[in-house]
């Protein structure tokens, strides 16, 4: 787990102004979200592709409050993208056809879950909260594929009824206003995200998954922050699950299957956790692999991806992105010693 | 209460074959605190070797048993000493990530090399058809299966209690760096307890593909139950992994049998109940 230790020089600032050098956006950031709109206008780009991929993206940074942030390694979290994704089903079939409001429904929902969810494992670690999470993902996907009277079981909800968005922009088979609309509620999530663990939350977050013992005796509340950690990670898994549903039209009990599970993990971990872009930095690199291997051949992916899994556990153990920074650093530092 | 009783053995059948594929798993979890999901893929070797030695060189089922059990063995313990070892150190988190990902490449693999559709047995003429014993019709596997399976729980729990080695073992599940202290070669004793674990891995999924079916998906399909079973076991006793087994094999079967509708919903759910009240389960210590 990578360690985000303050840097020598913030320790002698004042809370206010720590908390600020956090907040401040460095370029390379605009530049990662530039790009990816950028990637709109792209000729030849499949756009529903980078939807998909802007959707995982935003899951597996919902991933990361939990198990970057937090420390808490989860094998169900697609209990809450299903979750959200099923809501935002259900609203489209039964007439509630309005894509925001329901996406902030489908949130609720999914963070209601989640809280309960955080209430239920707080006292839990290892081996039995892997266990635990694990097996409520195989419950909601039991279930969700027996009520076939309820959710359609194999076939997933039939007859979902999407409006425009905002009552302008029409979801169409190119995936135009499917790209936007997943890139600008990711984006709203993303800063919200990004406020949220720069803020005293996030830095408590961060001290209970270091040691935990000492945050309870600095009196910080260290089992509620799990529920509320839980809470939110939830309701923005719930908020990627929604989007995919309101983009494709569809949705299927695989969106809730333990696969998804292990595939967002796989995700952040590819990405590296703790750093809110290495969900979207494994999603890209994730996606994009599993769309050109499943193309070249339909059967055998899966052993590409279980060896990309294997190289990055054992080579770049924090991640690419982490491993990256981790090079950029010791070139950074090793230049002022050339001779110049 | 003649059906019952025979639903209740087909559990206790399908409780012994959980034992034997998930034994090994749970002794190496205990001593060297590494969580092997690959423990179904080996047990999906094991289906795959029976078949091959019985169906393309016809050897009888009874020697092609010994040669799964070496042969995975094997394979496992070179896994190990090639990957596994320098991962025992990492947090859990890392190692199911590790293990998923060679679950994952040996899907693949088997699909390669076996094809991906579900394997054809010609199991011997003995052991097919069904029995009388005490006014009770079974099936002559299952009745195979229970003896097999009760052997080798007195085996293992003798062989640990009793032998030179199993205090040995269980030294370095109670503590590993005391016992290393103490002049034992831990690596070693963990490196053959690796190769029983597997071995039997491999016995459980060759006695197994009969009954369950084996096909390239097998290891996704019984990696939960395994995992139930250390878990709600406890990881590092023989006793209380036979006692998961056996009680989450009859409560599959009854359940399936009597609540169809409800398939492994009610498993799930007594799992995670459990879970949540002994998180270390039934005879495990806490970490």
């Amino acid at each position: 787990m990578s360690v985000m230790e303050p840097a020598p020089a913030a320790v002698s600032q004042s809370g206010h102004d720590y908390f600020a050098t956090l907040a401040r956006w460095k370029i390379w950031e605009i530049l990662f979200w530039a790009a990816l709109a950028g990637c709109y206008f792209v000729p030849e780009m499949d756009r529903m592709l980078m939807s998909r991929v802007i959707i995982w993206g935003l899951f597996a940074m919902s991933l990361d409050i939990l198990l970057g942030y937090r420390g808490i390694p989860s094998l169900g979290h697609a209990v809450f993208f299903g979750t959200g994704a099923y809501v935002a089903g259900f609203c489209g079939k039964y007439g509630w056809s309005e894509p925001i409001s329901a996406l902030f429904f489908a949130m609720a929902v999914a963070a209601a879950l989640g809280w309960l969810t955080g209430k239920l494992v707080q006292r839990v670690a290892g081996v039995g909260l892997l266990m635990v999470t694990l097996g409520l993902n195989l419950i909601l996907f039991d279930f969700v594929l027996r009520s076939t009277d309820l959710t359609g079981g194999d076939d997933g909800l039939q007859g979902i009824v999407i409006a425009p968005v905002l009552n302008m922009f029409r979801f169409d088979i190119y995936g135009r206003t499917a790209f936007w609309y997943a890139l600008v509620v990711s984006f709203i999530l993303f800063i919200a995200t990004r406020i949220l663990v720069n803020s005293p939350f996030g830095l408590a977050l961060i001290g209970a998954r270091e040691n935990p013992r000492r945050m309870i005796t600095l009196g910080a509340p260290v089992e509620g922050d799990v529920s509320r950690a839980f809470m939110i990670a939830a309701a923005i898994a719930g908020a990627a699950g929604a989007l995919l549903t309101q983009t494709t039209q569809t949705v299927a009990p695989p969106t809730l299957s333990f696969q998804r599970s292990a595939d967002v993990l796989v995700i952040l971990i590819i990405g590296g956790a703790g750093r809110l872009y290495g969900g979207f930095i494994g999603a890209i690199v994730f996606i994009l692999l599993q769309d050109y291997l499943s193309s070249i051949s339909p059967v055998y992916w899966y052993f590409w991806i279980g060896l990309l899994l294997v190289v990055i556990v054992s080579f770049f153990r924090k991640g690419l992105l982490p491993s990256l920074d981790a090079l950029l650093q010791r070139f950074i530092k090793r230049k002022p010693d050339a001779p110049s | 209460m003649a059906s019952i009783l025979t639903v209740l053995f087909n559990g206790v059948a399908y409780g012994f074959l959980l034992f034997v594929m998930s034994v090994g798993l749970s002794v190496t979890l205990g001593m060297m605190n590494f969580v092997n999901l690959a423990q179904a893929s080996f047990s999906m070797l094991g289906g795959y070797i029976l078949v091959t030695a019985m169906q393309s060189h016809g050897l009888p089922f009874l020697v092609c048993l010994p040669i799964v059990f070496v042969l995975v063995g094997a394979v496992s313990v070179i896994v190990e000493r090639l990957i596994f070892r320098h991962f025992y150190k990492t947090d859990d988190l890392t190692q199911v990530l590790l293990t998923i990902g060679l679950v994952f490449m040996s899907i693949a693999m088997a699909t390669y090399f076996w094809g991906g559709s579900y394997q054809r047995f010609d199991m011997p003429s003995w052991i097919i058809g069904q029995k009388e014993i005490f006014g009770l019709t079974l099936e002559t596997y299952r009745i195979f299966l229970v003896g097999f399976g009760a052997v080798m729980a007195v085996a293992l729990i003798f062989g640990l209690e009793r032998t030179q080695l199993g205090a040995m073992v269980r030294a370095c599940v109670d503590n590993r760096r005391v016992a290393g202290a103490c002049g034992l070669n831990t690596e070693l004793i963990f490196a053959f307890t690796f190769a029983i674990g597997g071995g039997l891995a491999g016995l459980g999924g060759a006695l197994s593909a009969n009954l369950l079916g084996l096909d390239p998906n097998f290891p996704l399909r019984y990696l939960v139950y395994i995992l139930i079973v250390v878990s709600v076991g406890g990881m590092g006793t023989i006793t209380g992994t036979l006692i998961a087994a056996l009680t989450l094999g009859i409560a599959d079967v009854l359940g399936k049998y009597y609540f169809p509708q409800f398939g492994s919903f009610i498993i799930y759910l007594l799992t995670v109940a459990f879970m949540l009240w002994r998180p270390h389960g039934l005879l495990g210590r806490g970490a």
